[in-house]
C-alpha cells in the first residue's frame, strides 16, 4: 500500500510554560490515505485549528511523530518545514485569507510564483484553468478584494490546488457563507477530491456537511473520541 | 508582473502601491532629507571651491625656496618677519635651477613649473614713490601657475625687456595706465625705466599694490641675481596633495617647499572644520531618514500580519518573507533620493536666482555633480536597506499561525 499521506503518533501540543502552561492536544493518532475525504468535528475549543495547524507544518507539536507524505518533520528546520509545505499541503481558511493587493489569478499563481521565484507564463496558465474550474474565469483580473465572499472562498481553493498538493487543510471553509455559497464550495471540494485524488481534511461545525464526508473524525478536549467511516447519502 | 520580477520585489512593490498614503508620506520624508543633504553639500562644495580659488588665484600650489640656514621657527607671523628679514639681507639664487626644473616638469602630479627671480624693490613715477615686489617671469609658464593674462583689466601680458606688467592698485596709486612709464630701484643699487603694457587684477588687493611681473632677466638684472632665479612656483593637477607633493621635493631636493596648504594653514583648518561639522549634520538627517522608513516599515510589519502569515502558509520562507521587507526599504530610500535630488536642484536653481551679487551675477557657481546625485541614490538605498533590517526580521519570525488567526 502507498505511504499515508498523513501519519499523526502520540502528537501533543502544550501553550504556555510553566505555570500556565495548558495542554490543548493530548496524545493525537491520525492515519489518512490517499483520496480521503474527512471531516474535522468537535466543539469550540476541542483543538480542531490547533491540529490542522499542526498538520500543516505551520506550528510544532510538543511531542510526538507527524510525517507528510511518508517524510517525517521532527527534524527540519523552518526551511524544510517551508519546502514541505508548500509542495504538498494546500490550505483553505476560514476566513479565505487572500492577499488583496493581488487579482484573483495572481492569488491562485502565488503558490507556484513563492516556489519558483519568478512569474512565467504557466504558472497563469495553471492559475487560469483552476479559475476556470472553479466557476471564475471572467472575473481573474479583479482584485481579490473586490470578489463576494463566496467567490473569494473559490479562488482560495484554487490558490490550495495550485501545487497539485497530496493534501488540502480546510479549517471551516463554509464558515462564513450562506447556505447556498456552503453548499456550492463544498460541492466543489467533493468534486476535486473525485477527479484528482487529493485529501481532504475539513474542519466543519456543520453537521449536515460532515455527513457528505467518506470519514467523520471528532475531537472532544483535545482527544479523538470518534473516527469511523461514513456514508454519504 | 514582469517576468524578469523576483517574486520578493513583486510583492515589495504590490505593498508599497497598496499602502499608498504611508508610502507617499515616507518617501517624501526621505525626498526632503537627501534634498537637504545634497543642497547642502553642493553649496559647501561650491563655496569652498570659490573660496579656494580666490585664495589660489594670486598663489602658486608649492613655493620652493633656497634652503633654509637657520632653522626656522614654526607659526606664521613670525615665518613672515623672518622671511622679510632674510630677503633684505641677501637674495639667494636656488642651485642648478634649470635641470630641476625639467626634472619636475616630467612628475605626473605636476601641472606646471615657473621659475620665479623676485626680490623688494621701488616704483617711482612722479612723487611717487612705492614699495613693490618685483617679480621676473617666463610669462607662458609662470600663467599655468598663476592665470595671469586671464586677469588683465588693460594692455596684454608682455614682459619683454623694457616692459612691466603692474596691478591695478598700484597703478592708482601711481597714476599711471597702460604706455605710461615708471622707474624701478633696488637695494642693489641698480634701476630700470619701464613701460607699462599690461594691468592686472588678481583679486587681492595687496597683491593689485604689491606685484610688478618683469622678464626674468630684467629681474635678475635689477636683483643682481645674475642668470638665478630666487624660487620656483609650482602648479599640480590635484591641490589636496600639495602637502605630500612639497614633503617630497624638499626631501629629494634639500630645498625649501611651501605648500599652499601650509601657507594658508588657518584658512584650511577651516574649510576642514567646515566640513566636519556638515558632515555631523548630513550623519544626523541620514540617522532620522532611517528612523522614518524603520518606523513605518514596523507599523507595516504589524499591519500585514495576516499576508505576512498567508506567504508563509503558501510556502514563502523566511528568508523570502526578510527580503520583501528589506527591498521595500531599498525602494523607499532610492524613491526619496530621486525626488529629494529633484528637490535640491530646484531649491539651487531658486538659490542662483537669489545670490547675485550688485552687478547682477551669480556670487558663485554651484551644481548638484551627477556623482552626488548617484552618491545620494546608493546612499539612501542603503540606510533605506539597514533602516528594514529590524522590521525585516520582524515579519521574518512572525508566527504564521498568529497571524492567521482572526
Ligand atoms: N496561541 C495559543 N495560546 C494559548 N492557548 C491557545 C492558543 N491557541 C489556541 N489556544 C487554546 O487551545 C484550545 C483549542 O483551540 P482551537 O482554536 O484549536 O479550538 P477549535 O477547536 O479550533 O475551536 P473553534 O471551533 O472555536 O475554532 C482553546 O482552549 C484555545 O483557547
Ligand atoms: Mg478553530
Amino acid at each position: 500500500m502507498a505511504d499515508p499521506v498523513l501519519r499523526l503518533a502520540g502528537i501533543r501540543k502544550t501553550y504556555g510554560r510553566g505555570e500556565t502552561a495548558s495542554e490543548v492536544l493530548h496524545g493525537i493518532d491520525l492515519r489518512l490515505e490517499p483520496g480521503e475525504f474527512a471531516a474535522l468535528i468537535g466543539p469550540s475549543g476541542s483543538g480542531k485549528s490547533t491540529l490542522l495547524n499542526l498538520i500543516g507544518l505551520l506550528d510544532r507539536p510538543s511531542a510526538g511523530q507527524l510525517s507528510i507524505g511518508g517524510e517525517a518533520t521532527g527534524g527540519l528546520d523552518d526551511a524544510g518545514l517551508t519546502r514541505l509545505r508548500g509542495r504538498h499541503i494546500g490550505f483553505v481558511f476560514q476566513h479565505h485569507h487572500l492577499i488583496p493587493a493581488f487579482s484573483a489569478r495572481e492569488n491562485v499563481a502565488l503558490p507556484l510564483l513563492v516556489a519558483r521565484g519568478r512569474p512565467d507564463a504557466a504558472m497563469f496558465a495553471r492559475a487560469d484553468a483552476l479559475l476556470e474550474r472553479v466557476g471564475l474565469a471572467d472575473r481573474r483580473h479583479q482584485p481579490a478584494d473586490r470578489l463576494s465572499g463566496g467567490q473569494q472562498q473559490r479562488v482560495a481553493i484554487a490558490r490550495a490546488l495550485a501545487m497539485q498538493p497530496a493534501l488540502v487543510l480546510a479549517d471551516e471553509p463554509t464558515g462564513n457563507l450562506d447556505t447556498r455559497s456552503a453548499d456550492a464550495v463544498f460541492g466543489l471540494l467533493r468534486e476535486v477530491n473525485r477527479e484528482a485524488g487529493t485529501s481532504f481534511l475539513i474542519v466543519t461545525h456543520d453537521p449536515r456537511l460532515a455527513r457528505r464526508c467518506d470519514r467523520i473524525v471528532e475531537l472532544v478536549d483535545g482527544r479523538i473520541v470518534a473516527d469511523a467511516p461514513n456514508r454519504p447519502d | 508582473m514582469r517576468p524578469w520580477m523576483p517574486f520578493e520585489l513583486i510583492a515589495a512593490l504590490r505593498f508599497l502601491r497598496e499602502g499608498r498614503t504611508q508610502s507617499v508620506l515616507i518617501v517624501v520624508g526621505v525626498g526632503v532629507g537627501v534634498a537637504v543633504i545634497v543642497f547642502m553639500s553642493a553649496l559647501l562644495s561650491g563655496l569652498q571651491s570659490n573660496l579656494v580659488r580666490r585664495t589660489l588665484s594670486s598663489q602658486a600650489h608649492v613655493v620652493l625656496l633656497p634652503p633654509e640656514e637657520v632653522a626656522r621657527p614654526q607659526g606664521d607671523p613670525a615665518r613672515a618677519a623672518l622671511h622679510l628679514q632674510r630677503q633684505a639681507q641677501r637674495l639667494r639664487s636656488i642651485d642648478q635651477w634649470q635641470p630641476l626644473r625639467d626634472r619636475l616638469q616630467t612628475w605626473p602630479e605636476i601641472a606646471a613649473v615657473s621659475p620665479v627671480a623676485s626680490g623688494p624693490a621701488f616704483a617711482i613715477r612722479g612723487d611717487a614713490n612705492k614699495a613693490v615686489t618685483l617679480l621676473g617671469i617666463d610669462p607662458e609658464r609662470y600663467d599655468r601657475v598663476i592665470p595671469l593674462a586671464g586677469r588683465l583689466n588693460a594692455g596684454e601680458l608682455r614682459v619683454g625687456s623694457g616692459e612691466a606688467v603692474i596691478g591695478i592698485e598700484l597703478a592708482r596709486e601711481l597714476g599711471a595706465g597702460v604706455g605710461d612709464k615708471l622707474r624701478l630701484t633696488t637695494a642693489a643699487g641698480a634701476a630700470e625705466t619701464l613701460t607699462v603694457s599690461g594691468l592686472f587684477d588678481l583679486g587681492n588687493k595687496g597683491v593689485n599694490a604689491r606685484n610688478v611681473y618683469v622678464g626674468l632677466r630684467t629681474a635678475q638684472t635689477l636683483l643682481d641675481l645674475a642668470g638665478g632665479v630666487s624660487s620656483i612656483d609650482l602648479a599640480l593637477h590635484d591641490l589636496d596633495r600639495a602637502e605630500e607633493v612639497a614633503r617630497r621635493i624638499a626631501a629629494g631636493t634639500g630645498l625649501t617647499a611651501d605648500s599652499w596648504i601650509r601657507t594658508n594653514a588657518q584658512f584650511v583648518t577651516a574649510l576642514t572644520s567646515q566640513r566636519v561639522s556638515s558632515n555631523v549634520i548630513r550623519f544626523f538627517i541620514a540617522l532620522s531618514v532611517a528612523f522614518g522608513i524603520a518606523s513605518v516599515l514596523v507599523v507595516s510589519v504589524i499591519q500585514r500580519r495576516r499576508e505576512i502569515g498567508i506567504l508563509r502558509a503558501m510556502g514563502a520562507t523566511q528568508a523570502q518573507m526578510r527580503r520583501i521587507f528589506l527591498l521595500q526599504g531599498a525602494i523607499v530610500g532610492l524613491l526619496g533620493s530621486l525626488l529629494g535630488s529633484a528637490l535640491a536642484w530646484s531649491f539651487l536653481a531658486g538659490w542662483r536666482l537669489l545670490a547675485r551679487d550688485g552687478a547682477g551675477s551669480p556670487l558663485f557657481a554651484i551644481d548638484v555633480e551627477p556623482a552626488l546625485v548617484g552618491i545620494a541614490a546608493g546612499g539612501a538605498g542603503l540606510v533605506g536597506i539597514l533602516a528594514a533590517v529590524l522590521p525585516a526580521r520582524r515579519a521574518a519570525r512572525l508566527d504564521p499561525v498568529e497571524a492567521i488567526r482572526g
